[in-house]
Order: C-alpha cells, then structure tokens, then sequence
C-alpha cells in the first residue's frame, strides 16, 4: 500500500484491517470524503463506515498513537482493529497540547493532557451517532447504545452502523457537555492493546522522514563550521564537483551543503571540498573553562525557585552538615534516525516533510525564512526514529529550508552521524550546590539546593513559543512570572519538590550559558539532571546517618503515601537487604515527577578492574490510572536502558570550540549482552494518569550510582562513570 | 562502470560508482528504504542486509563487492523461515518502539535463527551485540529470539 513517490497532495499514515488480519501502516492517498462527519478536530466518520482519527500526537516510539486511539475509541464505541490514523497538520488552534498550548509532543504530557478532552471527543461524535439513529427509527436516544461501530436500538433489535449515519449526524448540533464512562465499563483502556504500529516497522514498510522519496528529489548533506559560532570563509568545490552525480554546492553563513543525486555521492562530494572556516570567538572554548565558569557563577545566589521554613537558621543549628558539589555533563540526543528534513521551496508555497514533534514550530520557522503566509506552508509528518527532544527543536529545518531556497525541486537534507552528533543541541551541563544539615537522630533538619546551568526555558520562550492567551493560559501565569523573574522552572523540577519531608528547604537556580554552546531538553527534562542530585545526595545522608537507604527514606515520607507505597513494593520485589556477591551493591532511587511515582532498585557488579556492569533493574510505578499496561512496562525498560547508557558512558566534551565525540565508538550507547534484566511492576490506581516516557531514565541514573556506591564505597558525583572507578579498584 | 546485483530475487543492473555503498543502492536507487542508515561506519547495525544469507553491514560494502551474489533486505525476509519467524515474535512480544533500528534487528536475528535454530543467550549476544537500539527495547529482543526458536 505504498504509493507512488510525489502521487499524493498530503501524505497520510493509515492504519487498516490488511489482508490477513493485522494492522497495515503505510502512505494512502484517500479519496476527497464525498460526505463526512466530523464533529471534532480528531475524528472523521466516512459514508462507507471508515474511522479516521486524526493524531495530533507524534509517534516516536513512546506508544502514544496506540493510546491516543484508545482513549478515541473508547468512548467512540470502535475497535483499534477498524481504526485509521491520520498525522495532524499544524494547526495550535485545534490540536495544541492542553499543558502547553502548541502543538507539541513531549515532556511526558500526551497521556496526561489528552486523557479527558479525546474521550470527550470520542463520546460527543458516539451521542451524535446514536441521536442520528434514534431520528431514524423514531426512539428515545437513551434506549439506543453504540458499540464497535453500530447503534443498535434493543427493544426493537434494529442496527445501523456509523456509516449509514454520517449524513443525520452531520446535521446535528454537537453537544456541549457528554457523560464519560464510569471506568468499570472500559473495554479498552487499561487492557494491553497491541501497538497499532508495530506491523510497519517490522516488515519495512514504516515511514520515517529520512524515508520520503519525491519526483526529481535531490539529496543533499552538510557540513556546519565544527566550531560553534564560526563561520564560512571560504570553500574549494572544484574536486567535488567534478564527483559524478554531485549537483551544486551550497554555501550558507556558517555551513556547507552538497546537493546530489544520492546521499553517496552528497558525501563524497563533502569529503571533497576544500573549506576554510573562520573559527570566530569560541575557538578557545574548552570543556573545562565551562565548568569554571559554572562554578564561579553557583557561588553567587541564585533566583529562589522554594523557600519553606529557614534553611539558613536551621542549618547553623544542625548537629552536623554534609555538602557536596555533583555535575551532568553535556549529552547528545542520538536519535538512531539521524536529523534529516526534505523541503521543497516555489514561490508560492513550501512542503516540509520530517518527523517533528513541533509542527508549528516547524510551519513558523519555514514561513519566517521564505516569507510566505503560515498557510502557504505545509507539514508532512511522519513516524520519527526516535525523539527524546532532539525533533522538538526547528535548527535543522532552518538549514534544510536555507539549503532548498537555492535548489529547485525537492531536497532531502541528510546529517551524516558525525554533523548529528557535533552539531546537536545538548542537555546542559549541570553544576549543582546542595547541603543539608542533620539532627542527631540524622534527620535532615536543613536542605539547600543551588542548580546552576543554561536556561532552556528561557531560549525556547522567547525563540519558540508564541506569545498569545492560548500559551498563557496552558502553562500558567504563575509560569510566566517565574520566567520574568529568571528563574527556570525546568532546570530545577524535580530539585524544588523533592517528595521527602524537609520542614526547612531552600531551593536556588543561576543561568549560565555556555559559549555557544546550544541546550536543549532530553529524555527526562529537568528531573533527570534533579532527580539524580537529590537522590543520591538523601543516599549520602542516609549514609551519613549509619542508616540503611530504603529505611532513611521511608522515614521521611509520612506525608507521601504513593511514594512510600512505590518504595516498599520495590524494596521487597528488588529482595532488598538480601546477601549479594563481593563488589556487587545494590542501590535505590525514588522520583515524584511526571504525574507519577516511580522507584527502582538497580543491581550492579564492579569487575576489579573498575568496570561498571548493571545486571538487575527492579522498577515500581504508580502512573495513576493506565490507558496500555504494555506501554508503561515498554517505557520503563527503554527509560532504564537510556539512563543506563547516559549514567555509564553519556558525555559531550568540548574541545577548541568543537565537539570532541563523532560517533557510536566515541558517543557510546549500551547494548544487547551488557543490558540488565528488567522487571516492571505496575500500581493499580484511579488517580489521574501520569507520565511515563521520561521518569524510568531519570529514575534509572542514581539507582545506579547508588548501587556502585553500596559495591565499592565510592560516591559518583559526577557523571558519566565512564573508567572513574578504574582508579579506586 | 555497471554492477549487476540481485536483490530480493530480482536482478538489477546499475550504473553506480563501484564504491558505493549498498545501503545507499538500495535506499536511494532502488528506493528499498525499509534499511536504514544509522551511523555509516558499521558502528550501530541499523542497515543489516544479508548476503547470501550472512548478515553484513551495508554501510560499509560496496557494491562491487556484491557483484553477482544475492542480497535480501527487509522487504523480502519474511519469505524466509526464520525471517518470518523473527517478523511474528517481534510482534508477539510487542518490540518495538521507535522501530528504526527493528529493520536491522531483524535481519540480524533472522540470520541467527538460520544459523543456530537454538541460540544461548551468548549467541544472541554475540549476533546482536552490533545492533544498537536507542529506546532500549533489548530486553524484549532477546525475548522474541527465543520465542521465534519455538516455531
């Protein structure tokens, strides 16, 4: 069912019954609907009886389309199997992400901001069918009720599927407000449906952005100056041009582009060409002036993001105080499908075709560089080869709009690993100042946090997000006020909120940018760099205190019974306190964030040598309600491998004012014979639900240390472990 | 200079540099982009092919290497045994996630079934451990391994 290159207007993703049974994924080019309902922005209802729900969530392995679908579905009345997915165009006024107020997939929201307004949408567009059928039969619309895509009217035995009703429906007035179901009549939410687009991406037919082929399209990669803030001086293309199917080469302020028939040849061209930069005024930078300068500026008071109690006065009167400093380095998103976005410019309009979890960012970025009207441009979302934040940024749409302003026809803009990796926008590099001061008993009685790092939130308000009531509303005013006031609220989540019992709590946050270098969010946002401090900082407590880390916490969360819930279940199903073999240790991590509780005990063995091994991850969440048990067990396996990988190996460093690291053998990912085994255990809860796609990396990383910890002694405050350990051995 | 290769059972001639790498001959020639490129040195196994039923890293072969040998991709695996018996317990278990590493994970295992019908957890180390999955579903991987031994 892949259709032609070009064919098509608008690419759409579908999901039909194909033959044999499963779930079949692909382009389709559907006919204009004669006559549809479509009584919300999610759900469109053909004559012929085909569903279409229209995702303004992006899939990017987090399970969000199969979840989105359910909650429709639900309250729809259809199966997942009947179903047809279509990716959303831009559009903030229809499909902005409630928490935010754009269109946006990330932050761990989709579930949590979407889990009441779809199953509204799905119950409006089912009462509309079912008041369209009792017109018809001449009955009270309370006798009728709808299920897997028919009304049906008991007492009389009669039926009609939805098709048969679009035309009554469509006439009439969408109800303002329709009861939801009770949660003990679910049929699909809460059971583990399978994934909707697991049959494309394991037979080759899924399509990604990288994977878009057009009439005439070129193919084009690019080399950006290596030394952030550089620019072009000048270039030698004659060796390159005289490669056989290179194009044209592409000169842009700070970057190079060859435009080819075929990524080799892009690639050899670039390897081609003769370029001089002009390194600019951060070819100096190194990663450790950063980190001076980091720590300069943590002796400085910071914006006050918590301030409970007197932490200063309980502090001088404290038994005992313990400090310490921990850092985060710069980390790389390595989406395993490289940055890449194929434009096609005209003077009359633009096509953007990528996976983004930003459309409109993305339909805004494109608008402003080849001035036409937002309108003009339009977006082909597709399925991405991961996220983790890299695709909520528009950086590589700007080059790739650059480049295909002087290309005539479609080009698809391709990073080779090495640009992905040296031109990524980067987790900030964390420097963190915390102390506490502990009563005799060893209680903290006393807690100061200072968080110092790059504000993204303050680059992605003011370059990103528009300014109008939708935003305002979404995120809060309390939010902007933050933001006004300095302060970033991301950089320090997880770190203002800690769920211990601390009467006395000072929580701090100093911007300090990094010389060109860009930062952006990664899986886990603020909580994966927060989350890490305070938890193995309350480790070093308890350690301080003589007392056993499951134990110190517990003690200290009287007011927190889903924390304390989530952290005994770990405690009994990891076999806390339970023998383990000679420099092997195990180490806990609570984290409140999300919406969710989460905690997990991690099991690792220290070779002699020094080498770090993660053999068990036990992990405990309460998500609130669940949609797909699956997906939340999924999510937590993947969130524990990342962590593991950015804990052990994750490290961008900067060198001359460039990128030291350019690919899997120097930016290091975990693999299959050194992944632990994982066990997910779920809550049953009604709460409301909670995020889960970041929360298992952030959980993951100080489970970790502080399992090295419980082996060998050694505290790691400062990431990655990488051979740290290989010292001390 | 001309190569004539065979892909998924069907013969093709091409005018391609002899250097070029068959990922990109069947991506960006033959449009067969079910394989994918990851890191173009052999480093993450996301644009694994067989070659005469042997896995190899397209990234890193050029065409004229393959001249004349048989090159199955994706798109065709599943009209082999242990292909399809992979592709089936990918979806029993529920693997995938992102999914744009699966391609590759697949046809790595797929070779391995055919090789060792009952793999040990060292063999599907040690077939697998050149295949990088970015969302972490290595777990589930080795799972759906064992599961397909059963067919």
């Amino acid at each position: 069912m892949v259709r032609p290159p070009g064919v098509s207007r608008r690419e759409f993703l579908s999901v039909g019954v194909a033959v044999g049974g499963g779930l079949l994924l692909g382009f389709d080019l559907p006919a204009p609907p004669p006559s549809a309902f479509e009584p919300n922005a999610f759900i469109r209802v053909d004559r012929d009886g085909r569903v279409t729900l229209i995702m303004h969530k992006v899939e990017m392995g987090q399970g969000t389309y199969t979840s989105m679908s359910m909650l429709l579905a639900e309250e729809l009345e259809v199966d997942l199997a009947d179903v047809r997915l279509e990716h959303a165009p831009p559009d903030d006024a229809r499909y902005a992400e409630p928490l935010f107020g754009v269109q946006e997939t990330g932050g761990s929201t989709s579930v949590r901001g979407n889990w009441e307004p779809l199953r509204r949408a799905g119950a409006a567009a089912r009462s509309l069918l079912v008041a369209a059928a009792a017109a018809a039969w001449n009955v009270d619309p309370a006798s009728c009720h709808a299920a897997r895509g028919t009304v049906l009217h008991g007492p009389t035995n009669r039926s009609l599927g939805y098709g048969a009703l679009v035309d009554k429906a469509a006439t009439l007035r969408v109800p303002s407000r329709v009861p939801l179901k009770d949660p003990k009549d679910f049929k699909l939410i809460g059971t583990p449906a399978k994934r909707v687009d697991a049959p494309a991406k394991v037979d080759g037919t899924a399509q990604f952005g990288i994977d878009v082929r057009l009439p005439d399209m070129k193919v084009a990669t690019l080399a950006a100056c290596p030394v952030f803030g550089g620019r072009l001086a000048s270039v030698d293309d004659a060796r390159a041009k005289a490669i056989p199917g290179v194009r044209q080469i592409i000169r842009l302020d700070d970057a190079v582009a060859v435009v080819a028939d075929h990524m080799w040849a892009a690639k050899q061209g670039l390897a081609a060409l003769d370029i001089r930069w002009d390194d600019g005024p951060n070819a100096q930078v190194g990663t450790a002036d950063i980190v001076r300068a980091l720590a300069d500026a943590s002796l400085k008071p910071g914006v006050v993001a918590r301030d409970d109690g007197d932490a200063a006065q309980a502090m001088a009167g404290a038994a005992r105080k313990i400090e310490a400093v921990y850092e985060l380095p710069f980390l790389a998103h390595a989406t395993l499908e490289p940055v890449n976005c194929t434009v096609h410019v005209r003077p009359d309009g633009c096509d953007l075709w990528l996976g983004t979890q930003v459309p409109t960012f993305t339909q805004t970025a494109a608008a402003k560089l080849t001035g036409l009207p937002r309108a003009k441009v339009r977006v082909h979302n597709h399925l991405l080869g991961g996220g983790f934040g890299r695709r909520l940024e528009v950086d590589f749409v700007v080059r790739a709009v650059q480049i295909a302003q002087q290309v005539t026809g479609p080009v698809k803009v391709v990073w080779t690993r090495e640009e992905d990796i040296q031109h990524d926008m980067y987790r900030p590099y964390y420097y963190d100042r915390i102390a506490a001061g502990l009563d005799a008993g060893g209680k903290p009685v006393a807690w100061t946090h200072r968080v110092t790092g790059s504000s993204i939130m303050a680059r992605v308000t003011s370059e990103l997000f528009p300014k109008n009531l939708r935003v305002i509303r979404a995120v809060g005013l309390h939010q902007l006020i933050a933001g006004m006031k300095g302060l970033d609220t991301d950089a320090v989540e997880g770190a203002a909120e800690p769920p211990y019992e601390l009467p006395n709590i000072r929580v701090e946050y100093v911007r300090q940018e990094p010389p060109g270098i860009p930062t952006a969010f990664w899986r886990g946002v603020g909580p994966t760099h927060s989350i890490f401090v305070v938890e193995s900082f309350i480790d070093e407590l308890a350690a301080a205190a003589g007392q056993d880390p499951v134990a110190y916490r517990r003690a200290l969360l009287d007011h927190s019974p889903r924390a304390r819930a989530v952290l005994d279940l770990v405690a009994e199903k990891a076999g806390w306190g339970q023998p383990l073999a000679p420099r092997s240790g195990r180490g806990v991590a609570l984290l409140h964030a999300f919406g969710s509780y989460i905690a997990q005990v991690a099991e690792v063995a220290v070779s002699p040598a020094g080498d770090v091994r993660v053999t068990r991850v036990v992990c405990v969440v309460d998500c609130g309600t669940i949609v797909n048990p699956d997906t939340v067990k999924a999510q937590m396996e993947g969130g524990i491998v990342f962590g593991i990988t950015g804990v052990l190996f994750g490290e961008i460093t900067i060198k001359g004012g460039r990128v030291e690291q350019h690919n899997f053998n120097d930016y290091r990912m975990l693999r299959i014979n050194e992944a632990p085994v994982i066990e997910v255990h779920l809550v049953s809860s009604g709460e409301a639900p909670g995020g889960v796609g970041e929360p298992g990396t952030s959980c993951a990383m100080p489970a970790v240390t502080n399992a090295i910890f419980a082996a060998t002694g050694t505290r790691i405050r400062k990431l990655p472990v990488k051979d740290q350990l290989h010292t001390v051995s | 200079m001309s190569n004539t290769l065979r892909v998924n059972g069907t013969v093709h001639t091409l005018d391609v540099p002899p250097d070029m790498p068959v990922l990109w001959v069947l991506r960006d020639v033959l449009g067969l982009t079910g394989t994918k490129f990851g890191c173009g040195m052999a480093l993450c196994g996301a644009c694994t092919v067989h070659l005469d039923g042997r896995p190899i890293r397209s990234c890193v072969t050029p065409v004229s290497a393959v001249t004349g040998k048989s090159i199955t991709t994706i798109e065709a695996v599943g009209q082999t045994s242990s292909g399809k018996r992979a592709q089936q317990a990918w979806l029993d278990v529920e693997v995938v996630q992102c999914g744009y590493c699966q391609s590759g994970q697949i046809m790595s295992a797929a070779a391995l079934l055919a090789a060792k019908p009952h793999p040990t957890d060292a063999d599907i180390d040690a077939a697998m451990t050149g295949n990088i999955c970015r969302c972490g579903t290595y777990g589930r991987i080795r799972a759906a391994i064992k599961r397909a031994t059963a067919g």
